[in-house]
Order: C-alpha cells, then structure tokens, then sequence
C-alpha cells in the first residue's frame, strides 16, 4: 500500500492555474468555490488519497504547494 | 485522516529557499514561476547562492531579480549575455545566468546571443521560448509558428511576409563555443525533472569552464495565447513540440 | 614611476587605462581610435596587471560589457567614435539610470551618418545634454593634448566611482591621432574593493544586490530622477574645470574646448600682435560647464566667440551663461574641416568687433 501524504497550499499565494490538479494522479485536488484576497479561485485538498508525490508542488509555477509524505 | 502528517519530518517538498517570498507577477499557469523554481533549486542544491551573479532581461522576466534571491542586474532589452560577458570576465569563478525569453534572446539581442555563444563565454543561457511577447500584450515574437496568431500577426503569420520562425537553439549548437544545448519543458512533473537536471548540468559544467551553456525552456503564454493554463499546456505539446522538439541539441563528447 | 615618452593620442589613452589600474576594456574598432585597442591587445596587460581586453562584436555590446563590468565594482572603460558613440547611448542611459561607475572615451570625428573620419567637435551636444533617453548627465571631460587626455584617464576613473556616473572624455581625432611628449603617471595597482552596491555574490544575512534602472511606480522614479538631479548640483559645484588665458585686460573673449582652444591660442596671438586685447576661455569640464565664470568674464567683455569644430554647440551654452550679458557669436568648420588661426581672427574682426 503507498504511502500516505499530504499537502498545505499557500491559498494566498495561488493564482488558480489549476496545474496542479492536472498533474495529481490521484484527484485529490480541486479549485475552491471561494476566492482569495487577490480574487483567485485556489488549490484544494478535497480527498485523502494524497501519497506525497510532490507533482503538485512541481508543476506549481508559485511554489505554494508544500509536501509531506509519511516515514 | 487520523494522523497529521504535515510535521517537519515529514516534509518532502517545499519551496527553495533561494527564491524569495515575493509574489511573482507572472499570471496565473505561466512556465516563467516554474523556471525560475527549477534553476533556484539548482543553486540551492549546488551550494553556489553567494558565488550566482544572474541577469535579467527585458520582457516578462524583467523582475526576475525579486524573485530569484542572488545578486542580481538587470540588462537593456537584448543585452543580458554582453552584460553576463562582462561580469563573468571580471569574475570568472562566480556562477553567472542570464534569464530571456524570446524576444530578448533571438530577436534584438540575437548577436549577443549568438556571439556570447561563439566566444564561448563559460556562463548559463537560460531562454524562454513561448513564442509571444508576453509583457507588450501578446505582438509577435521570432519563434512565433506559422500561422499562429498574435496582436501583429492577426490573420496568423505569414511567412512569405513576415520571415520564419527562428530556431536559434539548433543555431548555437552548431557554435563551437557551445558546449552543452538542450531544449526542455516545465508543463508536467516529468518534463519540469529533466528541465531541472539539465540546468544542474549546466552550472556544474560552468565550474570546469566547458563553454557556453544553453538552456532552452518551450513554455506557455495563457494570457497571450488566449487559453487557460491547462488548456495552453496542451496547445504547447501539440503545436509547439512538433516544431522545437524537446532533448538534448549538443551533448558534451 | 612616471615616465616621459612620445605618444600618439590614443596610445597613451590606452596605456594610460592599463595604469590607471583598469579591470576591464571592452571596444570594437573605429577609425580615429582603433588604436586604443590595438594597443591594449599589443601590450596584452592581463600579463600586467590581469586587465581583461575584449574585443566585442559590436559598440552596443562593448557597453553593456561595461555595465556587467561596473556593476561588479570595477573599473571598466569602452573607446569609440561619433558613429559608435550613438550605437553606445542606450547603454550609456543604463549605466547612468543604474548609477555605475564607468569611462568612455570619444574621439569624435565628423558627422552626421557615416560622416568623416577626420576630427570635428560635432558630438558636444550628444556628450553634455545626455546623448541617450532621460534625463541623465555625464561627467565630460575635454583634454586639448595628449598630457591631459592622460591624466583625464586617472581622473575620470575619480570622478566616476566618486559620483557613481559615467564619465565621457571628450577628445577628438587631432587629439587622438597626434604624437606629443607625455609624462605618464605610475601604474596603480587594480583595486579589489567590494563595494555595497556591485554584484559581488549575495552577502550571508543581507539582502541580495540588484542593479537596474527600472522603477515600476512613477513615484518611485521620480525619487530616483531627484537622487540624479542632486547628485548632478554637486557635480555642478565640484567638479568645474577652466583655463583663461590672458583675460586680465581682455575687451574681446574667445570661448573654445580641445584642440579647437590650441588652434584659437594661435589666433589670440595674432589677435594681441594686431593690438587686439582678446582673452581666451577654455572649459576643461564641458558638463559641468563653467557657466558661472564665463558670467564673470563674459560681463567684463564687449563680445565673445565661441570657436568650435562644428556648427555652434557650444555657443548655446555660452550664450546661457552670459545671459544677455554680452553679445556671443560662433565661428566653426565642420565636417572634419580643422579651422585655421586666421579665419578664427577674421571671424573675431567681422563677428564680434566689426559686427
């Protein structure tokens, strides 16, 4: 069984590219309804199926993905 | 999930410290934030922040030097690799980039470019090629495709009327002066690793003064082509790769 | 330690660079100065003092050599000619936007376009109202003899790194060209220095360096452009160099610069041998010009004429310093045409006296 993972977005920062979720492989990210200050739809979690893949994180052009993967 | 997993630990990416905190400019799904990351890793991981003098273009990338958290200059548009010939000259130990899209790199500063690259000044030329002038509003740049469609080519270009577009990364690889070419893309997590690795070879080859190193990114331009940023992705690898087909150019023997 | 020789203009120039403790040169060749760099790769200084000799593919590339160059803290110089001197305005815009410290020499010859390669003073307003876009000053330095375009050399690397500015000598092809004793100062040793505001490699704990002319907020520019403005007053203060000759009893003033003041020294004596009570003011420094002593002089005369080797330049910054004071005419020939002493008096009797 893979490993666990998860992610914590830097919502301010997102522009809402949605990069991020075309490169999950296990669909754990979506834009939210809301907008941030700036007025950008951001990044999500909306699963737990994350295995710390880091893809998000690689493809974010504004590097506000950080990933955790479990020992 | 029962167990909070986001403890230092556990950490497996974050952003390098050796790109500043600043929000970048660029819109949203722009290549340029993912470059940027990619060669910030690469000094970070190389150790060389302290001893990196980079220089910045005119064109979208012209404020790569809040971003990028290494002394910086910033170039007259075109000049960045006479700008890179001076500095690395007076300081040949330090680790020098210049940082240019296309506009900059192959069309006004084509000589720089191409006489920087015969000269085979040891410094890292790392090019953005999305085929627009982004920061003037989307004109037509010199690795525009044919047919495609900019504020100065609205019909599509034409290239009995408006010239080629301009391979100028198959050009330097003929140089003698160059020693390692390569041509990579940011849009996927694979593409963005190889990108990554090539610009690590790049500096590394820097240390042992092999020459010029040139470092072509195919990337996107939503605002410019008009699509969303998953949707420009897709556009670059049908339309962009088939023309400027992505790998090494020139491998050192 | 010093030594006499006998040296063509740009020969000492360029050995004067390698002296002067220069980090770097970058040039293409022009004619009337393409022995500066002739002589640079000839004397091949990276053996003397590690001096970095680069022939760029282009002026436009020279310069922004230079800017990388001064950007690192060094002293950094380009040579050129009129034609190449224009190719060179952006940069030079830059350097001056990016507060840099660097020496440009011109060795004008005649213009417009391709013009002439024989000597003219026709550049004069293109060196000292700015050349390029915005609104910048250099330093301008005017030297009438192979001595001076020596020690304008050491100089203008002071004034440089002192006010942070491009600092332009403004010779000519005479100048350039011609052979005279010189007294050649001691070689300076290269300066290693690491100064806050060059790209020297990012400090640990401080911020990274950034060099740029570039400001986002118009408000921020404007800030900018007063720092200039500033800087510019005290060079204003500073910075003034002038010679007179004989205008303690003066009714008559010749104005002129470079070798255009050697050829109206002629003229003067000719002048005194007719009984003709003519002064002669030369400005050394062309920006920052010597308006307040050409006032003085200028208020003791009944007329002054600017003598130039172009058609009146000079003469509008005369004209501004006496103010209405007194009557200000011009006398020039251009196109690489060099004046002789005795149009200069004639145009003295006619222009001034008689006129």
């Amino acid at each position: 069984m893979a490993k666990r993972g998860d992610v914590v977005i830097n919502i301010e920062k997102c522009k809402g590219c949605e990069v991020c979720i075309a490169a999950c492989p296990h669909e754990v990210l979506a834009m939210s309804k809301e907008v941030n200050t700036k007025g950008y739809h951001y990044s999500v979690k909306v699963n737990s199926n994350c295995v710390g893949c880091a893809n998000c994180a690689i493809v974010c052009p504004d590097a506000v993905i950080t990933v955790y993967r479990e020992k | 999930m029962s167990e909070n997993l986001t403890k230092p630990e556990n950490q497996v990416y974050k952003k390098t410290d050796v790109l500043t905190d600043k929000v970048m400019h660029y819109c949203p799904g722009c290549g340029h934030g993912t470059a940027h990351r990619m060669l910030a890793e690469v000094i970070d991981e190389l150790g060389v922040q302290e001893e990196t003098i980079g220089v910045a273009p005119v064109g979208c990338s012209v404020l790569a030097y809040y971003y990028f958290d290494v002394d910086m200059q910033e170039a007259a548009h075109g000049r960045a690799t006479a700008v890179a010939t001076g500095i690395k000259r007076v300081f040949p130990e330090k680790y020098v980039f210049t940082y240019q899209g296309d506009g900059d790199l192959a069309a006004i500063g084509t000589a720089e470019t191409i006489h920087a690259c015969n000269r085979g000044e040891n410094i890292l030329i790392v090019f953005i090629n999305n085929g627009i002038y982004g920061m003037t509003g989307g004109q037509m740049a010199p690795t525009t495709l044919p047919g495609m469609k900019s504020s100065t080519s609205p019909r599509g270009r034409e290239v009995e009327t408006m010239g080629n577009p301009l391979k100028i990364t198959e050009m330097v690889a003929t140089l003698p002066g160059t020693h390692f070419v390569t041509r990579q893309a940011v849009h996927t997590p694979a593409n963005v690793r190889k990108t990554k690795r090539a610009l690590k070879k790049a500096l590394e080859y820097q240390k042992e003064n092999k020459g010029t190193c040139f470092v072509e990114i195919v990337s996107n331009c939503p605002s410019g082509w008009k699509m969303t940023p998953v949707q420009s992705n897709k556009w670059m690898e049908e339309n962009m790769f088939p023309f400027y087909p992505l790998g090494d150019i020139k491998v050192p023997q | 330690m010093k030594e006499l020789r006998l040296m063509k203009g740009n020969e000492a120039l360029a050995e004067a660079a390698i002296r002067a403790g220069t980090d770097a040169y970058f040039g293409y060749p022009i004619t009337p100065q393409s022995e500066i760099i002739e002589y640079l790769m000839h004397e091949n200084p990276v053996d003397r003092t590690g001096m970095v000799v680069l022939q760029a593919e282009s002026e436009i590339a020279a310069i922004n050599m230079v800017y990388g160059a001064a950007a690192c803290g060094k002293k950094a110089m380009t040579s050129s000619s009129s034609p190449g001197i224009s190719l060179k305005q952006e940069g030079l815009s830059y350097i001056a936007g990016a507060e840099l410290p660097c020496l440009v020499a011109n060795i004008v010859r005649g213009g417009p376009g391709l013009g002439t390669i024989q000597p003219s003073q026709s550049d004069y307003f293109q060196a000292v109202k700015g050349g390029g876009h915005g609104d910048y000053k250099l330093i301008v330095l005017a030297p009438a003899t192979v001595q001076e375009t020596v020690d304008f050399v050491k100089l203008g690397y002071e004034l440089a790194f002192k006010y942070r500015n491009p600092v332009m000598i403004l010779s000519d092809g005479i100048i350039g060209q011609m052979m005279e004793k010189v007294e050649l100062f001691e070689q300076m040793p290269r300066e290693n220095k690491d100064y806050d505001w060059a790209t020297t490699g990012k400090k640990p704990g401080k911020d990274s360096v950034i060099v740029t002319s570039l400001q986002l907020k118009s408000e921020d520019q404007e800030k900018v452009n007063l720092r200039l403005q500033e800087k510019y007053r005290e060079i204003e203060k500073n910075e003034v160099m002038y010679e007179t000759y004989d205008c303690e009893d003066a009714e008559y003033l010749f104005a002129a610069f470079g070798s255009c003041a050697r050829i109206t020294r002629k003229a003067m004596e000719m002048a005194r041998k007719k009984g003709i009570k003519v002064g002669l003011v030369r400005p050394i420094s062309l920006y920052p010009f010597p308006t307040d002593a050409i006032y003085e002089l200028g208020s003791k005369v009944k007329g002054i004429l600017s003598v130039e080797m172009n058609a009146g330049q000079m003469v509008e910054d005369v004209k501004l310093a006496v103010n209405g004071k007194t009557k200000v005419e011009h006398f020039g020939r251009f196109g690489g045409v060099i004046p002789s002493p005795e149009e200069i008096l004639n145009a003295l009797e006619t222009k001034i006296i008689g006129g």
